[in-house]
This record gives structure tokens, sequence and C-alpha cells, in this order.
């Protein structure tokens, strides 16, 4: 992966097959994740009826979900259960739909990645929602350094975090060029 | 937020909504956050609210250096609308009534 480039009015990069894999591994546990948060949403009958579905009205326990589905309100729980209840069905579906189109275009095994306007504008999403699952894990803050020491646990997955840092930065600059 | 873009500043006003004195409006807050991107930042607020790239950059500068800037405002369902399109990007966006 050296970095993406416009050609032709698309978004363009070579990804090697452990980079492809990485990406997309961690794009599919992600969904995992949300799926799993979406499994929690309510189930009525006045819901089967009209087909709209409402979320819960609580934020989610994990870390990592409740950095991705934050409150609405910063004091107000009320207004933010009501809120999260009426729109979190639609958000957990849009991040969803932004990793399908990553494993969509992303293939299995590397090689060419080929991107419309609208597709790059879902790997950005996705990109960043990665970033903003792991980052939780990582206990990613403003101090971070480029490189932890050997012993602490972390310091094996912090290089992956720079490289999806990276990668969504270049995807950036490609695209707003 | 980290790894600053090249930067270019002028004096925005907020894309406001047209609101009466008596009708407080509503705001829609965008907090400072260290895994976003500055770079990122600025293309959603260009992408979702339709703002120059300088007035983006000038309210993602604020978002980095004050810790939060008001991006939006409007009736509440308006910003509600506005959170829920932040939060789908990946920001850390709240609302909150204007006092």
């Amino acid at each position: 992966m050296k970095g993406w480039n416009r050609r032709r009015g698309h978004l363009v990069a070579q990804f090697e097959q452990p980079e492809a894999a990485l990406l997309r591994g961690l794009v599919s546990q992600l969904r995992e994740l949300l799926g799993a948060r979406a499994g929690e949403t309510p189930q009525d009958e006045l819901a089967e009826l009209t087909g709209m579905t409402a979320g819960p009205s609580t934020p989610p326990a994990d870390r990592v979900l409740a950095r991705l589905l934050p409150d609405f309100h910063r004091e107000d729980a009320y207004l933010s259960g009501g809120m999260r209840s009426l729109h979190e069905p639609e958000l957990l579906a849009e991040k969803d739909g932004v990793a399908a189109v990553v494993l969509d275009t992303c293939p299995a095994y590397g090689g060419t990645v080929r991107l419309s306007e609208e597709q790059a504008h879902a790997w950005l999403s996705a990109l960043n929602d990665v970033r903003l699952a792991l980052g939780t894990v990582l206990e990613i803050d403003e101090d971070m350094p480029d490189e932890l020491p050997p012993d602490d646990p972390r310091a094996a997955h912090l290089p992956v975090y720079h490289w999806l840092t990276w990668v969504q930065e270049s995807l950036i600059q490609a695209a707003t060029r | 937020m980290t790894t600053p873009a090249e930067l270019e500043q002028t004096q925005v006003d907020p894309a406001a909504d047209e609101v009466t004195a008596a009708d407080r409006p509503w705001l829609t807050i965008v907090w400072n956050d260290p895994v976003n991107l500055m770079s990122y930042v600025t293309y959603v607020f260009q992408q979702l609210f339709g703002y120059s790239r300088d007035e983006a950059t000038k309210l993602m500068l604020d978002v980095h250096e004050k810790g939060r800037a008001v991006v939006t405002r409007g009736s509440r369902d308006k910003v509600e609308g506005d959170v829920a399109k932040l939060h789908g990007a990946g920001l850390w966006a709240t609302m909150q009534h204007d006092t």
C-alpha cells in the first residue's frame, strides 16, 4: 500500500495481501459488534406492524460501541434516551453499510482497489469507525507516542492503528485534491 | 485531533437557520477527540453542511484548539438531524439549547 491516487475520476490504491486481510478482518469484526447491538433492538408488535423500529434508549455498555454511538445530549439523559431510540437503528444500518462497501471493494487476496467518489466517502467513514474502535481499545489520547515500550501489551497493535490513520489520511488527500 | 493539513483562516459565521429572538435556537456542538483526523473533520463539515474549505477549516480549528465548536444552529429537529449525521460520520457531537 503506497497511498491513494486519483485516476480518471476514481480513487485507486494497491493493497498487499496481508494489508487487505488485516483491513477486512477489522471491518468484519466491527460489523459483528454493530450487528450484536442491532440484535438488542427491542421487538414489539407495533414495530412489526409499522415497520418502524425503535432502538434501545440506554447507551451501550461496551466502550467501543459507546464511542461509535454517543449520547445526543451531555446532561439530559431523558432527551438522549429518546433520540437514541429514534436514531440508533439508522445509525447502525449506516455504519454497517459503509463497512459492507469496504468488504465489497477490497479484494480478499489484495490487489487494486478502485473507488467511485461515493465509495471513497463510505471508505472514509468505515476507516474512521475502525480507527475509533481501535483507538478506544488502545486508549489513544493526544499524548500517545508513535511507539510504546515493548512491555506494553498495546505495543504490537499500535502500528495497525497508525497504518489505518495513514490509509485514511492518504484517501482524504486524494479525494479532496 | 491530529495531523494538521495546510491551513487558511478566515472569519466565518456558522450556517444559521432563521430564528426569532423569542425562539432560542438549538446548537450542534462538536467536541474534540484524539482519534479523528483534522483533515477528516474538515472534510465532514464540508460534506454534511456545505461549508467552504476555509469555513470548515476554521470550525475544525475551533474544535481542536478550544475543545468544542458550534457547527450549526436552528430548530430542535434540524439540530437533532445534524447530530445524527455527525454521529454517522464518527464525530463526537451533542445538541444543546442555547442559553
